[in-house]
């Protein structure tokens, strides 16, 4: 098990690099205009350009570039330029809203999903499926530009139940934050909801026809451990990857428009205001940070993974 | 068969309701099973065994189902008992071994802990460490090596011959009267099949279980069964001792399952033989026997259903359902050349 977290852990690794790479590239290469031009943003003086160019050393070879700009972003030296302040900093202030609103939606969509999705598994054909199934279906086709805005207009507006946009930190304020996290949460959540209760239902209705299942019931088990010990445990398993890549790209960029709809000031936030003033340093960061979640939590997913299902395993077993 | 009947079924009919109609998958079916007797029911892919086999013990049971017959477990009906005594009875009383032991188990617990969740399913009292124990005890009776240790393994370290040991193990956890193995030994190597097959044989020996085996394959049931019921299109063509069955069989369709053993006895044929066309639809029976259309022996009679009876003069428990009189199917039996082993000497047969 040991061994295979390993090996996880160094393909990460490599993933990043090859992540850079791209990100170098697109950045700084491909573009057919000077890049210090682009970094500097739109109303640049030409002193600031000439000072950028020789910062980042684009006379210099490709390699030489590229490395000096891994070192600006690993050492926080990464600057926006008008007005000048380090990306690095700004990220960091946005990341506890940005995990707040990713891991508490994530938390939501997964229990809610499962709960749905095995409802309807195990009612498959009922009423109660078809219900959840049209639920499921509107959950999946709201956009979400659609549905805060009539939240916000009719649960803040109109009842004053929540607070109108913002963030509280959880630390100053628990229940403030959780008043203000609630709409932000089931906006993000309610796609996958949708999404996640229809894969359970389908991978449970799969595994519920193999052969293991029938010889639970053979061997006398309740209805209910047959569904959750063998049908649930076992239709987990591709949610879990599922999961991982969804939650992975939540923070890295689903969030994005949750975090404009509500005015969450975190790194989507961040990412929306800097493309809007086109300045390329936060992109780029965001960009380098939004890969690392991605590639981290599916390492993680892949290690669970390895937990749910002992086949995977393959480096800790003899063959 | 002098002893009392454990398992006692009387025209066991199952339907399923399809989009095409009413498939009669299993159509009045009816037999007694001793403690310590071997039957085997033998029939080709679609046949209806393994459906009479998992409707005896509720494994059947939808919306969909039109069971009818009844079937008595120890005077007890199983056909009308409510899902809960169904659930007791599965394990504790009829164990259930099933044919592919590469999925038969689930891929993701040791094999340990699910015979020892089958125990504590129906005992609750047994604690953990007990049940554990007692997969140990099983484990070594089913001839597994290095039991202590291979509890904790996964399905997926087990060779196919040693999981479908485990699956007998489960199947004998919880010392059921009854076994039911279907197809215990087709997804094994021939090898393999001869060593599951001895298994089997020394716990119905050894424990007094009555066992039914259901397989497609007439080399595992001349190793093993007391008795045989052949099966076609859902219904009992023939029944009879093995002896009987093998050396004397009556309905073309037996003969050509014999004959499309391969025989190490005899000059090789240019090809297996076979039987010609396939068995019909379920759901679009041929009137009469429903073996007409592809039996080389039809005749006038056979658009008339035949009743499954005694037909020979000196086998009254050697039932048939062919219109054909003895001698014919001798006669017959014999132009095809190849049906039959040779009778030992004190089987006055043929």
């Amino acid at each position: 098990m040991l061994r295979f977290i390993a090996r996880r852990l160094v393909g990460m690794v490599l993933v990043l690099f090859v992540v850079s790479l791209i990100v170098f590239l697109i950045f700084n290469v491909i573009p057919n205009s000077p890049p210090a031009q682009r970094l500097a943003g739109k109303n640049a003086t030409p002193t600031l350009v000439k000072s950028i160019e020789e910062e980042w050393g684009f006379d210099e070879s490709l390699p030489k570039q590229y490395v000096t700009m891994m070192k600006k972003v690993f050492t926080g030296e990464l600057i926006q330029y008008s007005p000048r302040v380090p990306v690095d900093d700004r990220i960091k202030e946005g990341i506890p809203a940005t995990l707040s609103l990713s891991i508490g939606a994530g938390i939501i969509w997964l229990a809610f999903g499962l709960l749905l999705g095995y409802l309807a598994a195990i009612r498959a054909g009922g009423w109660l499926d078809r219900t959840l199934t049209g639920v499921a279906v509107a959950g999946i086709s709201i956009p979400v530009f659609l549905l805060a805005p009539v939240l916000i207009y009719f649960l803040t507006y109109k009842l004053e139940i929540f607070p109108n946009g913002g963030y509280v930190g959880w630390t100053e304020d628990p229940w403030e934050w959780l008043q203000h996290m609630i709409l932000p949460w089931f906006t993000l959540a309610v796609l996958s909801i949708g999404f996640y209760s229809r894969v359970l239902r389908s991978n449970m209705l799969d595994v519920m026809n193999e052969d293991y299942v029938r010889t639970a019931r053979a061997k006398g088990l309740s209805e209910r451990k047959v569904m959750s010990r063998h049908v649930l445990r076992n239709s987990l398993i591709p949610i879990t990857t599922l999961f991982g890549l969804d939650f992975g790209a939540t923070i890295a960029g689903t969030a994005i428009i949750t975090e404009v709809l509500f005015n969450i000031e975190g790194i989507g936030l961040y990412a929306a205001e800097s493309i809007g003033k086109l300045e390329l340093p936060p992109i780029m960061g965001i960009t380098l940070y939004g890969a690392f979640f991605v590639v981290f939590i599916n390492a993680l997913v892949d290690i669970a993974y390895a937990y749910l299902d002992p086949r995977v395993r393959l480096g800790s077993t003899a063959r | 068969m002098s002893a009392a009947p454990i398992l006692s079924v009387r025209d066991l009919r199952v339907g399923f309701a399809t989009e095409g109609g009413l498939l009669q998958a299993v159509d009045k079916v009816s037999f007694d099973l001793a403690p310590g007797e071997v039957l085997a029911i033998v029939g080709e892919s679609g046949s209806g065994k393994s459906v009479t086999a998992q409707t005896m013990i509720g494994l059947t049971r939808s919306k969909n189902a039109r069971i009818e017959g009844s079937v008595k477990l120890d005077g007890e009906e199983l056909l009308d008992a409510d899902d809960a005594t169904m659930r007791r009875l599965r394990g504790e009383k009829i164990g259930m071994v099933f044919q592919d032991p590469m999925t038969s188990f689930n891929p993701v617990y040791r094999l340990g802990a699910q015979i020892v969740e089958a125990i504590r399913a129906h005992q609750e009292d047994v604690g953990k460490d007990q049940a554990r124990r007692r997969v140990v005890e099983l484990f070594e009776s089913v001839g597994i090596p290095n039991a202590e240790r291979r509890i904790d393994d996964y399905p997926h370290e087990f060779s196919g011959g040693m999981r479908q040991r485990a699956m007998i193990a489960m199947a004998l956890a919880l010392e059921p009267e009854v076994l039911i193995a279907d197809e215990p030994t087709t997804a094994l190597d021939v090898t393999i099949q001869a060593q599951i097959l001895h298994l089997l044989e020394d716990l119905n020996r050894e424990r007094g279980l009555a066992t039914i085996l259901i397989t497609h394959d007439l080399g595992v049931v001349a190793e093993v069964a007391d008795r045989v019921l052949v099966m076609y299109a859902g219904r009992v063509v023939e029944e009879g001792t093995l002896d009987e069955i093998f050396y004397d069989p009556q309905h073309p369709y037996t003969w050509g399952l014999m004959g499309s053993l391969t025989r190490l006895d005899r000059p090789r044929p240019h090809r297996l033989p076979q039987i010609a066309g396939s068995p019909p639809s379920l759901l679009d029976l041929p009137q009469g026997c429903p073996f007409r259309p592809r039996c080389p022996h039809e005749f006038s009679k056979c658009t008339e259903y035949p009743a499954l009876e005694a037909r020979l003069p000196d086998a009254p428990d050697h039932r048939d359902r062919c219109w054909l009189n003895p001698d014919q199917k001798r006669e017959k039996r014999q132009v095809e050349g190849q049906i039959g082993l040779e009778a030992p000497e004190g089987v006055p047969r043929g």
